[in-house]
């Protein structure tokens, strides 16, 4: 065991599997020499050489549509789009081809592509460097969409997305690259498909990924002093999503609150939420409830945490979850009274 | 500031420096000569000889007539499939058949063809099942055939985006050591578009052996070049990127079919990407559904039925005395034979499996899709007990 940075656990699953399999070539804006803004491939290009691990022009359409040909020769491409919102000069080729070959060609051709997203907030960053754009991703059929919260499971899941069979959008959390826990490598925590209960409780569940993940444990360790005791639920894998785990969970517990940094409207979260209630209605003591970030272009970094969902936020919307049976004020028809 | 007297004296004869040799042209090799390159007239008459543009041989030339009879016949088969309601839509390359054709003669059966939607008839004269190539327009399912079986990615209906996918194969081939060259078609209207910017960008930085081949046939759907570009012509984007560049009459195969295998040569000797642009011109309207009359003179039409590049072929052939009457009625019947077999396998009503819908969405599907395809069954088998009842 010993004691690493995310960032450093998504270096080593480079390296390893690069190591692993020569196929696996790795390549962006800045990764070469450089090691990449926030140092995920530092070292690969003096290790490996620069016809695996390589720069190319500034283009994210070009570096995904180039990566579409490299697989298409046979090659298992990894790259990286710098930031977030960086990424949406790529989003047809992403939408239009990388999700859809296999599909458009019945199997005949797949492209197994990593494309590693640096992504939300919570870092200061100036505008166009803290988007939560996983939903635009998850909303497309043919992309996994993976995103670790843990050291553990960042260098698992990234392993487990280059040897994966289809594309993965692999969704880095950039505030937690600097996060650091024990971690014993290589680890292969669990495959796709399957959130982990991160703390067992028994009044409600959290359910959360990637960012959000902390803000639910540390919100969950200060309701004991509220007297609730709450479970929470990683996510990890939000496509190929686990119904399983999140529905044993609030089957359990009777109530839930998706937690989620993007803006909430038409979000991941608002898609838990409506699964759980189909699944788990008459399991339900109250309304599944969601925290997010606001409705609003990320904001100016002055004013990025009354956007970010806070423990704060967390513990008020778990207050809303009917724990006296009577509804929600909030919701009543105006004058009537509960 | 002060000028020194020093500073203002003109240079004597006797103090100017030796004449030093001119700095090489950066631009020397790229640029495209200013003329469309054309080694037949309209009219089938030949032109002299050049020697950077070396005719093909008889046999090529023969085979090349062979496949534009037959890929003229397709093209025609297919407009009259549309119209009885066994295609969805076609767009038609009549017009086009040097490009279409030499495009793919001058590859190998091991290079990579990247098609967009417009090339039905260059993917057929690639040996692929009409049938095959007309799926996606059926209405069946996508892409018809196996892309790595015939090495032709799926015809391209998003615009440009073939152009990086060729570069990263292309790249991705030479990367494992095989001297696959990809060949990327491309209309005028796409080179406005980024990714026809980012694909040669990437091809030139990479030195990945692509040949970039414009069909320029002067519309994209209504809008005229004019709109796409305020360049002398579109060969002339090669510059900027550091790729070599030519252009050629489209509607001269003798000449289309020279310019290509020269720049698939010069793809495949390690030399990075080829810029070809042929001026043709697109006899029918962009597809079915649309009605040309609202945006081209008939008077532009009519003219660019004298420069018929099957017709010029022919005659230059003929008066080669390399193809007679026989070989002619001969391949007009091949033509007659492929458009009735295609005919009657189109005229088949294909069979469709809704269930099907859940395969290849994922190597496996995940539970969700498990789910629906359940649904989806379900629905099916209850439709099928109400037709029972009925």
């Amino acid at each position: 065991m010993a004691t690493m940075t995310m960032a450093k656990a998504l270096n080593a699953a480079l390296a390893d599997a690069m190591l692993d399999d020569d196929r696996v070539v790795v390549f962006g804006e800045d990764v070469g020499q450089l090691g990449g803004v926030f140092r995920i491939t530092d070292g690969l290009q003096a290790r490996f050489g620069d016809k695996r691990c390589f720069d190319t022009p500034l283009a994210e359409a070009g570096i995904v549509g180039f990566a579409v040909g490299l697989a298409m020769s046979g090659l298992r491409p990894v790259v990286e789009m710098q930031f977030d919102a960086f990424a949406y000069p790529a989003f047809e080729q992403i939408a239009s081809h990388v999700a859809k070959l296999r599909n458009r060609t019945r199997g005949a051709l797949s492209v197994p592509i990593v494309i590693r997203v640096p992504y939300a907030g919570g870092i200061g960053g100036v505008e166009h460097h803290c988007d939560s754009s996983e939903a635009y991703y998850a909303h497309t059929p043919g992309l996994k969409v993976v995103t670790p919260a843990t050291v553990e499971d960042a260098y698992s899941l990234l392993r487990t997305a280059i040897d994966d069979p289809d594309p993965v959008v692999f969704m880095e959390p950039k505030k937690l690259y600097f996060s650091s826990a024990e971690a014993e490598l290589p680890a292969r925590t669990a495959p796709f498909g399957t959130a982990v209960v991160r703390r067992a409780g028994t009044d409600a569940t959290l359910v959360a990924y990637g960012p959000a993940v902390p803000v639910a444990l540390e919100a969950a360790e200060a309701a004991r002093e509220e007297g609730w005791d709450l479970e929470v639920v990683d996510v990890r894998t939000i496509v190929p999503f686990d119904d399983a785990t999140v529905t044993a969970s609030v089957r359990k517990t009777g109530r839930c609150v998706v937690i989620q940094e993007a803006q909430g409207f038409a979000g991941v979260g608002a898609e838990i939420a409506a699964r759980v209630q189909e699944r788990c209605f008459h399991a339900l003591h109250a309304p599944v409830l969601r925290v997010s970030g606001l409705d609003i272009p990320y904001p100016a970094p002055m004013l990025e945490h009354t956007h970010l969902p806070s423990v704060d936020r967390v513990l008020d919307t778990v207050a809303r979850l009917q724990w006296d049976d009577q509804p929600d004020p909030r919701w009543l028809p105006q004058g009537s009274v509960a | 500031m002060t000028t020194t007297p020093q500073a203002v004296r003109r240079a004597s004869p006797r103090t100017r420096r030796p004449a030093t040799p001119a700095a090489p042209d950066p631009t020397a090799g790229l640029l495209p000569t200013a003329e469309p390159v054309r080694l037949l007239n309209p009219d089938g008459t030949p032109l002299p000889p050049r020697a950077d543009y070396p005719e093909p041989s008889v046999e090529a030339l023969r085979e090349m007539y062979r496949r534009m009879v037959v890929g003229r016949r397709f093209d025609v088969q297919a407009t009259a499939l549309t119209k009885q309601g066994r295609l969805a839509v076609y767009p038609s390359s009549r017009g086009q058949e040097a490009c279409q054709v030499g495009g793919v003669l001058a590859v190998r059966d091991t290079d990579w063809v990247f098609p967009t939607y417009r090339e039905s008839m260059a993917l057929t004269a690639r040996g692929i099942d009409p049938v095959e190539v007309l799926t996606l327009l059926r209405g069946d399912w996508h892409c018809g055939y196996d892309p790595t079986r015939v090495h032709t990615a799926p015809q391209c209906t998003p615009l440009a985006t073939q152009c990086v996918h060729a570069a990263g194969l292309a790249y991705g081939e030479s990367y494992q050591g095989r001297d696959t060259v990809a060949l990327a078609f491309i209309g005028d209207g796409a080179t406005s578009e980024g990714d026809f910017h980012e694909g040669v960008n990437f091809a030139a930085v990479f030195k990945a052996p692509v040949v970039y081949f414009v069909q320029n046939n002067k519309y994209a759907i209504s809008v005229p070049l004019s709109r796409q570009t305020a360049a002398p012509s579109l060969a002339y984007k090669g510059v900027g990127y550091g790729v070599p560049s030519e252009q050629v009459d489209g509607n001269d195969p003798v000449a289309v079919l020279a310019v290509l295998t020269r720049a698939v040569e010069h793809a495949r000797s390690g030399r990075g990407p080829f810029l070809v642009e042929a001026h043709t011109y697109r006899m029918e309207a962009h597809t079915n559904a649309d009605d040309a009359s609202r945006y081209r003179d008939p008077d532009e039409v009519e003219a660019w039925r004298d420069r018929d590049p099957v017709a010029r072929l022919e005659t230059y052939l003929r008066a080669r005395g390399v193809l007679d009457d026989a070989a002619v009625d001969a391949i007009a019947e091949e033509a007659e034979a492929y458009a009735a077999d295609l005919r009657e396998r189109m005229n088949a009503q294909p069979t469709v499996d809704p269930l099907s819908l859940f395969e290849h969405v994922y190597a496996e599907p995940t539970p969700q899709l498990v789910e629906q395809r359940e649904q989806v069954r379900a629905e099916l088998a209850a439709a099928r007990d109400s037709e029972g009842d009925a």
